[in-house]
């Protein structure tokens, strides 16, 4: 029977698996080179600064070995869908958004940004009215405004508009 | 008794229940912790702190801040996951799972009244045995701060459903996420690979922000657009009904309160002491394996362990001038602008304001209770606001509480990264707990343990020498070795 597009694996469990333990032992291949850089033996006065780091790195690698291995060797019967295209989907509908207002940020301020993400989602994923979107991602973004910039004084990110506007 | 005429003035009442919800709201928003909050605020009560009366009022809206921002941290850990303080990431653990099974008032409620125990406990710590309790903080040097380190480490770890290989390697990456930036003893730069930015390290509220924070939002995504845990109750019969159960976790409670009350003093801090009473609390409890699916008792735990801690920090502040938390210095820092010496001499020369605090601490602990819970159902609700809306504003204060560290963009952009991590480690059953205490714990324990063995010039036994040390140390493994040991004793009985 045909399953609907949507339901098709967009990846493997052992995938998932084996891609995730591949970037431990890279993260523990990082910290053991940097660690043996650094000097890893136990000194008179106690140890070095890469010695713990350089045997975590040893534990995470081979930890993580034992992970690959199993992982290769899972039967085929546990191993599904790690996700599915249409969760995925979604999920990067969420993800790819953030990805593009985080980089805003340092070109725009976060208010402004902020104001075009809130905009974004409930006009494209929420489908509200444009006087709501308007509403509430201005809304938002300047009572974020007077919580952080005004009362806390706690200094965030800002752009041209709010040069403009004198802001600071 | 004098010292509540002295608090309860009109004007004193009032700074009260403001500062309260000022406080709450700085729990709530990741970004203004409880110490920046109080920090920011200090200002203000420049002016204030002219007169006797005035420094009376400035010190009790201060520290009201400071309870509110300890019950705020809760709110955003149990609705949404992300914990609005560091101490509030292991209300997360039960909290979270409780809301989405539709029980986000009971949650609450709990979390609540728990962290009101907590500190009433240790403010009564405080108005009877104070000094008796600050020569104990004296004692303390870099072997018992590992043992305390190494002792709230072992309380938690163990008995995890995960598979062994991953706990362990999600440990141990902890501990070197903990590790990057510079050495605590020597000074030089570790794991930064020339990345100025790394200069500092990971900071915990990042990680702790994108992997439980955005990992859940992105987890829950996979279900569709939308948040569970909407059909939460939204009267006040359900703060009722709670306390009605609440009775029967009193000896978590009290053990909890023990656990916090020791760690403020000691300075360990609220956060180590969540985890450490949570921990506890699991190993102890006849529903343990049910900890981490919404056990009111994982709420309570916690909470009250946190509220306890960060009372009993402003003991040895008061006692001694010796701050045993990051806030609790931040009001020594008042304490001092506005011409006050903590110390000994504080409770003999300025009587007036040391009991209008204690009994500030009372009362301001009485009316944050009463505005939390009056709110209980309000904050119920806001997890009704449609995902559409709610979601990219989370995402937006996120993004804030990640700025704020350090000023700077990239550890905004390691919250993101931070969160695609802890989507991966969630979905493949890599623990986040042993991870995130990894990295709280990290630097402090390494820097203690590294000083212990330049005092010792690298014998290992400085961890038995005194009674102290030697016994919490030994706790430390007794509590390591519980699993084995209550099978062990079960073994026996059995066979």
């Amino acid at each position: 029977m045909p399953q609907q597009s949507a339901e098709r694996a967009a990846f493997s469990q052992r995938t998932a698996e084996i891609g995730i333990a591949l970037v431990f032992l890279l993260f523990a291949a990082l910290v053991i080179f940097d660690s043996v850089r650094q000097g890893a033996r136990w000194l008179e006065e106690g140890p070095q600064s890469g010695y713990f780091p350089f045997y975590l790195g040893v534990i995470i690698a081979l930890a993580s070995t034992v992970t690959l291995v199993r992982a290769l060797m899972m039967p085929a019967a546990r191993n599904k869908a790690f996700v599915q295209v249409g969760q995925l989907k979604l999920v990067l509908s969420v993800l790819v958004p953030s990805a593009v207002y985080v980089a805003l940020v340092g070109w725009i301020g976060i208010y402004v940004s902020a104001v075009l993400f809130v905009a974004v989602f409930m006009r494209w994923l929420g489908k509200y009215p444009w006087w709501k979107v308007a509403a509430v991602s201005v809304g938002h973004s300047v009572v974020l405004f007077c919580i952080f910039e005004i009362w806390f004084l706690v200094p965030l990110p800002k752009g041209p508009l709010e040069r403009l506007l004198g802001l600071g | 008794m004098h010292g509540f005429s002295v608090v309860l003035t009109p004007t004193n009442l009032a700074l009260m229940f403001t500062g309260v919800v000022l406080g709450v709201v700085i729990g709530v928003l990741p970004g203004l912790g409880g110490a920046n909050g109080v920090a920011i605020l200090l200002p203000l009560t420049f002016s204030m702190a002219q007169t006797p009366e005035g420094q009376t009022s400035a010190i009790i809206l201060l520290s009201c801040i400071y309870w509110g921002a300890l019950f705020g941290g809760a709110i955003t850990s149990i609705l949404f996951n992300i914990p609005g303080e560091p101490w509030s990431v292991a209300t997360t653990f039960d909290g979270y799972p409780l809301a989405q099974k539709g029980q986000a008032g009971t949650a609450l409620t709990a979390a609540f009244t728990s962290s009101f125990v907590g500190a009433l406990v240790a403010v009564i710590l405080i108005t009877f045995i104070a000094p008796v309790i600050a020569n104990f903080a004296l004692a303390f040097g870099p072997p018992e701060f590992f043992s305390v380190y190494l002792l709230t480490f072992c309380a938690f770890v163990g008995m995890s459903k995960e598979p062994p290989y991953k706990t362990i390697a999600a440990m141990m990456t902890g501990f070197a996420l903990a590790a990057v930036g510079t050495d605590p003893v020597t000074g030089t730069l570790r794991l930064t690979y020339g990345f100025t930015h790394l200069l500092t390290g990971f900071d915990f509220l990042v990680a702790v922000i994108g992997l439980f924070g955005i990992g859940e939002i992105l987890l829950t995504l996979e279900e569709g657009l939308e948040f569970r845990g909407t059909r939460a109750k939204l009267n006040m019969r359900v703060v009722i009904e709670t306390w009605k159960e609440l009775p029967r976790y009193w000896l978590t409670s009290i053990r909890s309160s023990v656990v916090g009350c020791f760690m403020g003093i000691v300075p360990g801090g609220a956060t180590p002491a969540s985890f450490m009473a949570y921990g506890v609390a699991r190993r102890f409890s006849k529903d343990g394996d049910k900890f981490g699916t919404g056990q009111v008792e994982g709420i309570v735990a916690p909470e009250t362990a946190a509220h306890a801690a960060g009372t009993s920090a402003l003991l040895p502040m008061l006692t001694l001038g010796v701050p045993g938390s990051p806030t609790a210095a931040v009001l020594l820092g008042g304490l001092l602008i506005w011409g006050l010496q903590p110390g000994p001499l504080l409770f003999v020369e300025q009587k007036d304001f040391v009991w209008g605090l204690i009994a500030s601490m009372y009362l301001g602990n009485i009316a944050g209770l009463i505005v939390v819970l009056t709110c209980v159902p309000l904050f119920a609700a806001i997890l009704r606001i449609p995902f559409s809306v709610i979601a990219p504003i989370i995402i937006v204060i996120c993004s804030i509480g990640g700025y704020t560290v350090h000023n700077g963009l990239f550890d905004v952009w390691m919250v993101v990264v931070f969160g695609v991590l802890g989507y991966f480690f969630r979905k493949l059953q890599y623990p986040l707990a042993p991870l995130v205490l990894a990295i709280v714990l990290g630097d402090n324990a390494e820097a203690s343990f590294r000083q212990a063995m330049l005092f010792s010039q690298g014998n290992m036994a400085i961890f038995f020498e005194t009674p102290l040390v030697a016994s919490i140390t030994a706790l430390a493994f007794f509590l390591l070795f519980w699993p084995l040991i209550s099978l062990g004793i079960r073994k026996l009985r059995g066979g």
